[in-house]
């Protein structure tokens, strides 16, 4: 019997994954053929999805991109022994943009299929957890302190550090929550995992309910991923019945339980304080900090909210050693990244590997330049609050520190390509769009500035007064970079001010200069 | 918080609407801070969330009608009023933008006849921007009622019009 993998992945059903996965049971049954159909995650190699393989003796045959119609004519090749085809790309493990990769959190993404608890546990899954419920909480902080992980969603905070905080409070009732609200343009390493992996998830949350003391947790995700949701949902279910979930986890009389929670369409609650409100089933107003979440969280409990990778990466953290981890990476970013490859690149998808490589290597390398065929002049890194970097900045090695020091930010690992048909004026009118569209209201530099801005950017495009709009876009960014109450409204001007300071010429300047007597008391970072 | 009087009188909600509040009351009693899935569930019932249907939940969990009202407004994927037949989602954030997005929301809203967070004078199809789908390697994308649909041209986004019978 002949096993065929075609994922499950929203990026692969978006194309035609499930019509192939049906075109393959109808043809097989018309051949008699014996195929057992799994449903994986996505490998990542998301240009060439839906991307079948076929398992042989020989290891997994790669097939993609395929669509319904190529499936008789793939039998007929005999893609069953793996034979070869004009969408053949050979065992799956040899491609080079999956070969050279470092899949630490990834490691059974897209091999497995995401809702077997057997896949799971013979892939490595709840090794991590077995440690912790042998370990003291404070040794399970520890070896996440050690490991240096840092939070992925955008942060970088110290995930250990966090927990610590967490564990030294004295309340009975603390909560472990996960922010799933993967909205940044550029960005689904979030969704991948939830749908690829969802075991390693809620692994992690439990090792971290271990650690801190708190027996319940919630996944927030956005209403956008409802495949996402389904996948999680199951899982929690399937784990619960298995014991891994529960009052008594696998007879060690400690318990951590969980639930989903579906967001609704609101780009705030990205940020922790105002999904906390929403969890709490309010308006996503963001909170003034301090109080810290982790010492008054969620219903005014201590709460760890962790990203969705920073908690899937704890799983590994446990079950190989801090050390294993932090041996990955450079300078104070320790571990892997998940990069995602977006935007207008011909390789598209996601690459996981230590810190420390360039852009340029992603771009190229990995995402084989343009998919436009034109030379790509600009690219946004970290999100729709990241900066805009132009090709003198591609060579900066990939370090929380390093693009500190550029006046840009890693953020979740998005980047966004843009060919040289961009006009970085717009960009940077949308980006205080977007921020006007999204703001919660709640403090006026953001709810008020960014309307401002639009309308700002907006003459300079007309060449109304240029030179004094660009000396009071520059002010207004100082107010929104040090008045905004969180990274919505104080991150804004990142994308802005980099698009200005890099391509005048796109604003009608002849150097970034202009304007810049205000800019001198306003350095960006 | 001052709430307006109910000016309509103690008229009873339409009976599907009451029973949908009550369905989803029902299913999330008891969970902590709830609002967020009770909506979600009026509105998977009936399509969006009416007026009644607020003043019954907030009945129901002591909150005021504006308290909910308030939380029914601040999300985008919550609705008053319902929407088409077909709703139709186009993506606008950076990395569609990169590969001809605003092309593909024009074309939507010329071959629709309607601009965003409208719907079509027919009633069939709602048009509404959505910031990002997390398909962004295979940009641009749309949602057409809850599908996915990845590396959009404006040519196959006529045939899954044409395909969804409008």
């Amino acid at each position: 019997m002949a096993r065929i993998f075609v994922p499950k992945d929203t990026a692969a059903i978006a194309v035609g994954a499930d019509a192939v996965a049906q075109a393959i049971a109808n043809e097989a049954q018309a051949r008699g053929a014996d195929v057992q159909l799994v449903r994986n995650g996505s490998r990542g190699l998301l240009w060439l999805e839906t991307l079948v393989e076929v398992e042989t003796p020989a290891g997994r045959i790669a097939y993609g991109p395929v669509e319904a119609a190529d499936v008789p004519g793939l039998f007929d090749a005999g893609w069953l022994s793996g034979a070869s085809h004009a969408l053949c790309h050979g065992p799956t493990e040899d491609i080079p943009y999956l070969k050279n990769q470092e899949r630490l959190t990834f490691a059974r993404v897209g091999v497995i299929d995401p809702l077997s608890l057997d896949d799971y546990a013979m892939h490595g899954g709840f090794q991590g957890l077995r440690k912790a419920l042998s370990m003291e909480p404070s040794a399970i902080v520890d070896e996440v302190v050690e490991s240096g992980l840092r939070g992925r969603g955008g942060a970088a905070f110290p995930t250990g550090i966090k927990w610590k905080t967490v564990l030294s409070t004295g309340d009975v009732q603390k909560y472990i929550v996960c922010n799933a609200d993967e909205g940044d343009s550029g960005t689904f390493s979030d969704r991948m995992l939830m749908e690829g992996d969802p075991y390693a998830l809620i692994e992690g949350m439990a090792i971290a309910g271990l650690a801190v003391g708190a027996n319940y947790g919630y996944i927030y995700v956005r209403s956008e991923y409802p495949f996402a949701i389904a996948a999680l949902e199951a899982a929690i279910g399937l784990a619960r019945r298995a014991g891994w979930l529960g009052a008594d986890i696998q007879g060690s009389g400690r318990g951590f339980d969980l639930e989903v929670r579906r967001a609704a369409g609101a780009y705030i609650c990205g940020e922790e304080t105002s999904l906390l409100e929403s969890l709490e089933g309010k308006r996503a107003l963001v909170r003034a900090k301090p109080p810290l979440p982790a010492i008054q969280g969620l219903f005014g409990r201590p709460t760890v909210i962790n990203n969705v990778i920073s908690l899937a990466s704890v799983p590994i953290i446990l079950s190989k050693g801090a050390a294993y981890y932090r041996d990955y990476g450079m300078g104070r970013s320790r571990g892997t990244l998940p990069f995602q490859l977006a935007g207008n690149l011909k390789h598209g998808g996601l690459v996981e590997k230590a810190f420390g490589l360039s852009l340029r290597e992603l771009l190229y390398d990995f995402g084989g330049g343009s998919a436009s065929g034109r030379p790509l002049r600009a690219v946004q890194v970290g999100g729709p609050l990241g900066a805009y970097l132009p090709e003198s900045q591609w060579d900066v090695p990939l370090d929380y520190e390093a693009y500190i020091g550029i006046s840009a930010m890693l953020g979740h690992g998005g980047l966004v390509a843009f060919d040289d048909t961009v006009d970085m004026a717009k960009m940077a009118s949308y980006a205080m769009e977007f921020c006007a569209i999204e703001s919660c209201g709640k403090c006026t530099p953001c709810r008020i500035g960014a309307v401002r801005g639009v309308e700002v950017i907006e003459k300079i495009r007309r060449n109304q007064a240029r030179e004094q709009q660009v000396e009071l876009l520059r002010d207004l960014c100082d107010t929104m970079l040090s008045g905004s109450l969180c990274a919505l409204g104080g991150m804004t001007p990142y994308p802005v001010l980099s698009a200005l300071d890099h391509f005048p010429e796109d604003f009608g300047l002849e150097s970034a200069n202009a304007g810049q007597n205000a800019a001198a008391n306003a350095p960006i970072a | 918080m001052h709430t307006p009087p109910d000016t309509t009188g103690p008229c009873p909600a339409d009976e599907t609407i009451q029973q949908a509040a009550e369905r989803a009351l029902l299913r999330h009693q008891g969970q902590k801070g709830n609002l967020l899935p009770v909506l979600h569930a009026i509105q998977d019932d009936l399509g969006h969330i009416p007026d009644d249907a607020v003043r019954i939940v907030a009945q129901a969990l002591q909150l005021s009608r504006a308290e909910v009202h308030g939380v029914v407004s601040f999300y985008a994927h919550f609705r008053s009023k319902p929407a088409g037949a077909t709703v139709l989602e186009v993506c606008r954030a950076e990395s569609c933008q990169a590969m001809g997005g605003d092309a593909l929301a024009e074309h939507a809203k010329r071959r629709l006849a309607c601009d965003f967070h409208a719907t079509t004078a027919d009633g069939s199809v709602t048009l509404e921007p959505v910031y990002c789908l997390g398909l962004c390697a295979q940009s641009p994308a749309v949602m057409v009622n809850g599908q996915p649909h990845a590396r959009m041209t404006p040519e196959k986004l006529d045939r899954l019009l044409q395909s969804q019978g409008v």
